[in-house]
């Protein structure tokens, strides 16, 4: 008890003394403030792109490539072979006894950014007609669905936030057709960078037959095993078969993971800089008060205590920096809607999220910072001889 | 012996927030060459603010300041740098040396402003450390020597530079009788063998016993009183 | 400099301040080089791109492809100099994990376009008489321990062959130095002829057209005289030239100068209000001494000279150090941006900064320094 006692008084006297120190101590406060800001905003990207791609796969549903292929864009799947697939065991099946399941074809489209009219690669689908079924998740928000078998396109919300011309009524021109774009959707993942329609009406456009895949709803996540079984055992079909979720992270995979190493890297530099200048204006602030410690100590005040008031004060001073660098990390760039590539026929729309999960690595990593930096000094002021401090000047 | 510091009629007035403080009044001096001279009085007598004006660290509010045929109360500020650093030495109550530099790094200071070469700067340092007895103590930092020897390293400094006028301010203040004795008799035998011109602000009446005048300042006005021989 | 020893004393007067102040600036500095560097990096390969190329592509998008047929209406453009095309084919050499993009292609004029590619004539030759031939760069056939000679499998998820297999044979007839290229060119190629006459289906297309053109100030007008010759067809062009396409590479990653630009703020920000904090706090303990020198007789010019230059050396040296850190990390950023040293601008970029640096957070206490009152400094006021 004494000696929390201690501690406590200790620190306000510190603080109390601590306008006179305002330079220096704003010193830590904004160089912490940099490093969370800069690592937070920067995880927000991954974490934001993570997220999205994540969101867009369920446990229950599975999607099926042909055997080899990286990505949808580099399968080709025949239509006996979609048939094969839909027979398999495992899929569930709707009140009229037909499986639940949809087979896509994919085009690759060049969409333009509105900020700087930059070309990007981006995708449109063409789904089977138990598309509704199989993605309860996806609602119109605006316009209607597509009619099937018509030139009709559906835009997902965040490629229409992002790219020129897709507004409802707009009209798009691909290889082989002239579409007209009927509603927008969300889904809440990957699906809305995309463009949709009937896959039909995609195939016929440039004559080009068969799937890039089949995405099917399981019974339950657990049919999985079996449902994988029957296709892999199949000698008629030589594919890969996902579980939905898997797939997804995959394709963002590397993309994420370089973000999220780049934004260790930077921040991890950075907080070594800010190391040493908490060190610089720690050490500062115990020279300063030389006297004042010395006196302390004479008087009875323990080594424990005067570290630990040291070492409170570093910690304090690192935590409103950290929360002014996540405060801003989250003013500026919370929601802030951006994209990249996550690979050669695809690209990524996704929001900028500074998660509380994110503002608690921030902080963390402030008062590491300040521990770090407020060590040394004040293990210096316990250790100052108190004879010599009490005579210095 | 021709009088070597002139002051005629000098007022020196500060304004402190809304007040006008007059420190000396109407005060006139001269100063032999060669002569030792001990200022006295109690303190905000004035006698520091003389020193300044004598050391060309200030300047007056009004009146004369002669030294060596030199008007300076009318130098800017540039030329009175120049100025100083021909011809003052001063030596502080405090000795401010150079914490970082070593002795005879801090002798040499003086002698950076002149055009000297690097051999000529060290064979003065080497004189002037010799003539404060300290010649093997050169290597040393001010946090390794005694207070006295401080003080001697920064009269080496004072003289380095073979200044027309050596100039201290309570120079024993800071030191106990042994080592005031030394220093005064250091003073002293740079006045009576080498002829150097000293003006001297102590309040220390042992110290004062060294010099060859004795002069007294009280509320901005000289008093004088007779020289010792 | 004679005056060194002084601003040596300046600096050295508590040496712990120094050196952290200095670590501090190192770390900025190390920051500052890696990420212009990188970003420079990018800017610089965009910039050194070839001129006389430029590329065709289907004005929807490139994988919608184009016929092999606008071949000769493309060479029949006045200022162009010689076609060739690739199609991506694809595969990957045993397992699925070690993609190979590979291209079909006209050999011959795909390495009279790239000049600056170092081949050997009779790899040509062989090309041409093989048709099965595959020409790869010396590092991908250093990965896998190909020698020419070598029949080499790629496997593929998209292009059956007309047997019906989803394996090709190609046999290894030349190889080729990218290292003058950079990043970007494709490393593997097989012949357009066979490809196109094996394959089961989607025949007679091509994704890129390579124009190599006489005259690199005509790009612009070659270019829309190209386009123009299929417009309004059914598989309208578009053509760029070789930067053109590589920024539009870029920017789909993202706007990078502005992260670069926005990180290296705030670095810097906060670097200025620390090395401000400390050149102000160094002077004013130091009051007295400067007080001392101007006792002296230095001027008050001179004193005002002391602390700035004690500014310039602490930072400039440390900028240095940081520069030289990053140079030396450089290297192991090579596969991000390809074979380059960290770029001279940015050095120069990091010195000006530096000098900047240092003028601002050491001239208001050069200032003070240099308005001193030499009695009220002594006195202690």
């Amino acid at each position: 008890m004494k000696m929390i006692r201690q501690i406590g008084s200790v620190t306000a006297m510190n603080l109390r003394s601590m306008p006179q120190r305002l330079g220096t101590s704003l010193v830590i406060v904004i160089g912490i403030a940099g490093v969370v800001a800069v690592l937070v905003s920067v995880l927000a990207m991954s974490t934001g792109m993570l997220r999205t791609m994540s969101n867009a796969g369920r446990d229950d549903r599975a999607i099926v490539l042909r055997n080899g292929s990286a990505a949808e864009a580099s399968s080709a799947l025949t239509l006996d072979a979609a048939r094969l697939i839909a027979d398999a065991t495992g899929i569930k099946r709707d009140a009229d006894g037909k499986p639940i399941l949809s087979s896509e074809s994919m085009r690759v489209l060049t969409a333009y950014k509105k900020e700087d009219g930059a070309e990007v690669n981006i995708t449109i689908r063409g789904v089977g007609p138990k598309a509704a079924a199989l993605r309860p998740e996806l609602k119109i928000v605006e316009g209607r669905m597509f009619e099937p078998a018509l030139a009709e396109i559906i835009v997902g919300k965040a490629a229409n936030k992002q790219f020129r011309g897709f507004n409802v009524g707009d009209k798009i021109k691909t290889r082989g057709a002239n579409w007209t774009v009927v509603g927008i959707y969300t889904t809440g993942d990957a699906h809305e960078s995309e463009l949709m329609t009937d896959v039909e009406a995609l195939n016929a456009a440039d004559r080009r037959g068969g799937y890039q895949s089949v995405t099917v709803q399981l019974e339950s996540a657990r049919a999985f095993a079996a449902f994988k079984d029957a296709l892999t055992s199949n000698p008629a079909l030589s594919v890969d078969v996902w579980r939905e979720r898997e797939y997804y992270e995959q394709q963002s995979k590397m993309m994420g993971r370089m973000i999220t190493i780049v934004a260790y890297v930077v921040g991890g530099i950075m907080a070594i800089g800010a190391v040493f200048s908490a060190l610089n204006t720690m050490y500062s602030a115990v020279s300063a008060r030389v006297r004042e410690i010395a006196t302390l100590r004479a008087l009875g005040f323990g080594a424990t205590a005067m570290v630990m008031s040291v070492l409170v004060e570093a910690v304090l001073l690192a935590l409103i920096g950290g929360a002014i660098g996540a405060a801003l990390a989250w003013l500026f760039f919370n929601g802030n809607t951006v994209s990249t590539t996550t690979g050669v026929a695809g690209h990524l729309v996704f929001d900028l999220v500074v998660s509380p999960a994110l503002i608690i690595v921030g902080i963390v990593w402030a008062c590491s910072i300040g521990l770090v930096g407020g060590l040394f000094p004040a293990i210096r002021a316990a250790r100052l001889p108190v004879a010599t401090a009490l005579r210095a000047v | 012996m021709s009088a070597i510091v002139s002051l005629r009629n000098v007022t020196k007035s500060y304004v402190r927030g809304k007040e006008k403080v007059e420190v000396l009044h109407g005060v006139n001096l001269q100063i032999q060459s060669g002569e030792f001279l001990a200022l006295m009085g109690p303190s905000g007598s004035g006698k520091t603010t003389l020193l300044n004006l004598v050391a060309g660290l200030d300047q007056p509010t009004s009146g004369e300041v002669i030294v060596g045929d030199q008007r300076i109360d009318r130098l800017s500020r540039g030329a009175l740098a120049d100025w100083r650093a021909r011809h003052i030495g001063f030596i502080f109550q405090f000795y401010n040396l150079l914490p970082v530099l070593t002795a005879e790094a801090n002798v040499e200071v003086p002698l950076l402003l002149t055009s000297l070469s690097k051999a000529q700067r060290r064979e003065r340092v080497q004189t002037a450390l010799k003539l404060v007895g300290l010649a093997d103590r050169g290597k040393h930092k001010p946090n390794e020597l005694s207070g006295g020897q401080q003080q001697r390293v920064a009269i080496a400094r004072a003289i380095v530079a073979d200044p027309t006028l050596l100039v201290c301010d309570e120079p024993t203040g800071d030191l106990d009788r042994q080592n005031a004795e030394e220093i005064m008799n250091l003073l002293q035998a740079l006045n009576r063998s080498q002829g150097k011109t000293i003006v001297m602000v102590t309040h220390d009446p042992r110290a004062a016993g060294f010099a060859s005048r004795e002069l007294h300042l009280d509320k901005g006005q000289l008093a004088n009183v007779e020289a010792v021989a | 400099m004679k005056y060194f020893r002084l601003v040596w004393a300046g600096l050295a007067r508590k040496k712990a301040r120094t050196i952290l102040t200095m670590l501090s600036i190192i770390v900025a500095f190390l920051l500052f080089g890696l990420l212009q560097g990188v970003n420079q990096g990018f800017n610089q390969v965009v910039e050194n791109l070839n001129v006389n190329r430029l590329y065709t592509s289907a004005k929807t998008n490139m994988v919608d492809g184009l016929p092999i047929s606008y071949a000769q209406r493309i060479k029949s453009v006045p200022g162009v100099q010689h076609v060739s095309h690739w199609t991506y084919f694809g595969g990957y050499f045993r397992e699925a994990k070690n993609a190979i993009p590979a291209f079909a292609t006209d050999a011959e004029a795909l390495f009279a376009i790239y000049k600056e590619i170092k081949i050997k004539p009779e790899y040509i030759e062989a090309m041409k008489r093989t048709r099965t031939g595959a020409l790869v760069s010396d590092q991908l056939a250093k990965q896998y321990g190909w020698k020419i000679g070598d029949r080499i499998p790629l496997g593929t998820s998209i292009w059956t062959n007309k047997e019906g297999s989803n394996t090709w044979y190609f046999d290894l007839v030349g190889t080729f130095d990218v290292s003058s290229y950079g990043i970007g060119f494709p490393s593997f190629y097989i012949n357009y002829d066979y490809y196109d006459e094996a394959k089961a289906f989607g025949k007679g297309v091509v994704h890129y057209y390579l124009i190599g053109i006489a005259d690199p100030l005509q790009a612009t007008r070659v270019a829309k005289a190209i386009d123009s010759q299929f417009e309004n067809s059914m598989n309208e062009t578009r053509t760029q030239t070789e930067s053109g396409l590589a920024q539009n590479n870029l920017k789909q990653v993202g706007d990078i100068n502005f992260i670069v630009n926005a990180i290296v703020g705030a670095v810097l920000f906060t670097l200025l209000f620390l090395t401000a904090n400390t050149m102000m706090q160094s002077v004013r303990e130091r009051i007295p001494e400067l007080a001392v020198l101007k006792t002296l007789g230095f001027s008050d010019g001179k004193v005002l000279t002391l602390v700035l230059v004690e500014a310039f050396l602490l930072c400039i040296f440390a900028a240095l150090l940081g520069l030289f850190f990053a140079a030396l990390i450089f290297p192991g950023l090579k596969a991000l941006i390809g074979d380059l040293p960290m770029p001279l601008s940015v050095v120069l970029m990091g010195v000006g900064i530096a000098m900047l640096l240092a003028l601002i957070s050491g001239l208001p206490p050069a200032l003070r320094a240099q308005r001193l009152n030499i009695v009220d400094a002594l006195a202690g006021r």
